[in-house]
């Protein structure tokens, strides 16, 4: 391409979550001048690569996708092609802390380390953070849908037995404690048996 | 007493029966080992984790160890093999188009070896062939290298083989990525019913007794850890074992196809342990003896010399010192781990560690531990044998 510097990096991230895409490419901004593309589908993968050349490829760890990469990788061909970061030993943190981020990288044969470390710190430090935000948000959601459930066993109670909503929620707490259970569990009982019933 | 648990990878395939079975029917408990299965996404994450202790053991494919130890897959690591998981188990698929047109020039499927079905699929491809395989270091790639190589169609001149997960091969096929495929059961069976390819061919057709999936583990990891590394092995032999009985079989499948493992319909993983492969749309099946096999032959016998053979075929394609290659090839297949762990437990194992690859064409009477060992044939489409003494550097 002909508007890009020729020290310029260019990177591709092969994120299909756009979020985490976006965190990502928001993150690459911030630390240094990099040419980034996202890549978010799977289909003609590789046509995609071969067609952008990208010097690092970042990739999560898990995406099925990554075996296609390999092969790109050790292809046999004449156009330079991104081998994964894990060839080289030299730096085992790095290595783990991306393991444990669940990010995995593929960078050109001869890039400077110096050039590739700010991007993989960032790419580390992204995918650690999505990871955070996605634990945050589920535990979110879970409490949300167990609040829905007590409110509900709440209501079936009152009915049933002609309780103010405070001694209904007591009653569960009670029966819960005497149980060994947990009132989400009460609750969960009580709905679904009020379901069998109809 | 609580047990020692280890972190176990595999990919959801057929050939993860053993793992399977030694944790699911409780082999491996027995043992004295507690086994948490992980269902991996790819073989490079499997790998990757396994490198760097994610994982204490996994189902990798036969050439991976080989090529990590060589270090040219991944972090450069000394991989050990304690077992061979699964022997044979591939199929070779063609678009419709290309089997119509290897039909045209008198091609017949029922009664073509792998020489005339090669023939005709290089005839068909005129000019060359692009042929997905799961990934780049695997028994699938090094099949096709050696059918297609002998009968004259090249890397990378005529054949371009390309990495596409087993589940895509279809798709890849209808896209037009790929012409063709070599794929484990039932990928190649689950292709064919989607009338996106016709099977032309049984791996087992290329090498009767290919090293297919195996069991991988750090380099001195079953010395550091030998009550582990035992109650695992004969875990999953005892599994392997099972598995070799037909009336089992249904209940493998079943086990096999639930939601934890491969989430297919039971008849899918039932048709691949009966031997059976369905080759097209239309619904026609064929029986393939030994199209997978997990105990008969001593199948599970990690032989040096499949490792040197594999070693071999990939040094020399891609242009390594041989020698070395050998080295590590012999250093990471431990026939002597295998024989020291499980013969107390009674298992018959042969007395050598090597064979010539290639030379029995019969079931065969060896040498073993009770003297009762057959092994079966272990011939290459072309009748010309492996030697390791003769055909590495070493």
């Amino acid at each position: 391409m002909s508007n890009r510097l020729k020290s310029q990096i260019r990177i591709a991230v092969v994120e299909r979550e756009r979020e985490r895409a976006l965190l990502i490419v928001d993150g690459l901004a911030e630390a240094g001048d990099f040419d980034v593309t996202v890549i978010g589908d799977d289909t003609g993968l590789a046509r995609r690569l071969e067609a952008l050349a990208p010097d690092v490829v970042l990739i999560d760890l898990e995406n099925p996708s990554r075996d296609m990469l390999e092969g790109l990788a050790i292809a046999t061909g004449t156009t330079e092609r991104p081998v994964a970061i894990f060839v080289d030993r030299s730096d085992d943190e790095m290595t783990r802390a991306a393991i444990e981020a669940g990010v995995s990288a593929y960078v050109v044969d001869g890039l400077r380390p110096d050039r590739i470390k700010p991007i993989l710190d960032t790419a580390i430090a992204r995918f650690s953070m999505f990871s955070r935000i996605r634990r945050e948000l589920d535990a979110t959601k879970a409490a949300l849908a167990e609040r829905k459930t007590i409110d509900r066993a709440k209501g079936l109670l009152m009915s049933a037995r002609g309780l103010s909503e405070d001694e209904a929620y007591g009653l569960m707490r009670k029966t819960a404690m005497a149980q060994g259970k947990k009132i989400i569990d009460v609750a969960n009982a009580l709905v679904t048996a009020a379901d069998l019933l109809g | 007493m609580s047990l020692k648990t280890l972190s176990v990878g595999f990919v959801p395939l057929v050939d993860a029966a053993p793992l399977v079975v030694a944790a699911e029917l409780g082999f491996a408990e027995a043992e004295g080992v507690h086994l948490a299965l992980s269902r991996e996404p790819s073989w490079s994450a499997v790998r990757d984790k396994l490198a760097l202790g994610a994982l204490d053991a996994a189902q990798m494919l036969s050439p991976v160890p080989i090529a990590m130890s060589m270090g040219v897959s991944g972090l450069p690591s000394a991989m050990e093999v304690l077992s061979v998981l699964s022997v044979n188990g591939n199929v070779v698929g063609v678009t419709p188009a290309l089997a119509a047109r290897m039909r045209g020039g008198g091609w017949q499927p029922a009664r073509s070896d792998a020489a005339a079905t090669g023939r005709a699929l290089i005839a068909a491809a005129e000019g060359g062939l692009t042929i997905g395989v799961p990934f780049p270091f695997s028994m699938h790639a090094e099949l096709l290298y050696y059918w297609l190589g002998k009968l004259g169609l090249a890397a990378p001149a005529g054949l371009d083989v390309r990495t596409i997960p087993p589940p895509r091969m279809a798709e890849a096929m209808g896209a037009g990525e790929i012409d063709a495929f070599c794929v484990g059961e039932p990928w190649g069976s689950v292709a064919a019913e989607a009338g996106a390819a016709e099977i032309v061919l049984a791996g087992r057709a290329i090498w009767q007794f290919a090293p297919e999936k195996v069991l991988a583990v750090r380099g001195g990891w079953a010395e550091a850890e030998p009550a582990a590394a035992t109650a695992l092995l004969r875990g999953v032999w005892r599994a392997a074992r099972w598995l070799a009985d037909p009336d089992h079989r249904l209940a493998a499948a079943e086990i096999l196809a639930g939601e934890a493992y491969l989430d297919l319909p039971s008849e899918v993983v039932d048709r691949t342990l009966a031997g059976r492969v369905l080759t097209a749309a239309s619904g026609e099946e064929r029986r393939v003896p030994q199209l997978i096999e997990f105990f008969d032959g001593a199948a599970t016998f990690p032989w040096r010399s499949q490792a040197l053979w594999i070693a071999e075929r990939m040094a020399a394609r891609m242009g390594l010192d041989r020698a070395e290659a050998a080295r590590a090839a012999r250093r990471c297949f431990r026939a002597d781990l295998h024989r020291q762990i499980l013969g107390p437990i009674g298992a018959d194992l042969p007395g050598a560690s090597e064979k010539i690859e290639g030379s029995l064409h019969h079931r065969t009477p060896v040498a073993s531990a009770t003297g009762e060992m057959f092994l079966g044939p272990d011939a290459f489409f072309d009748g010309i044998a492996f030697d390791p003494e003769r055909d590495t550097q070493s």
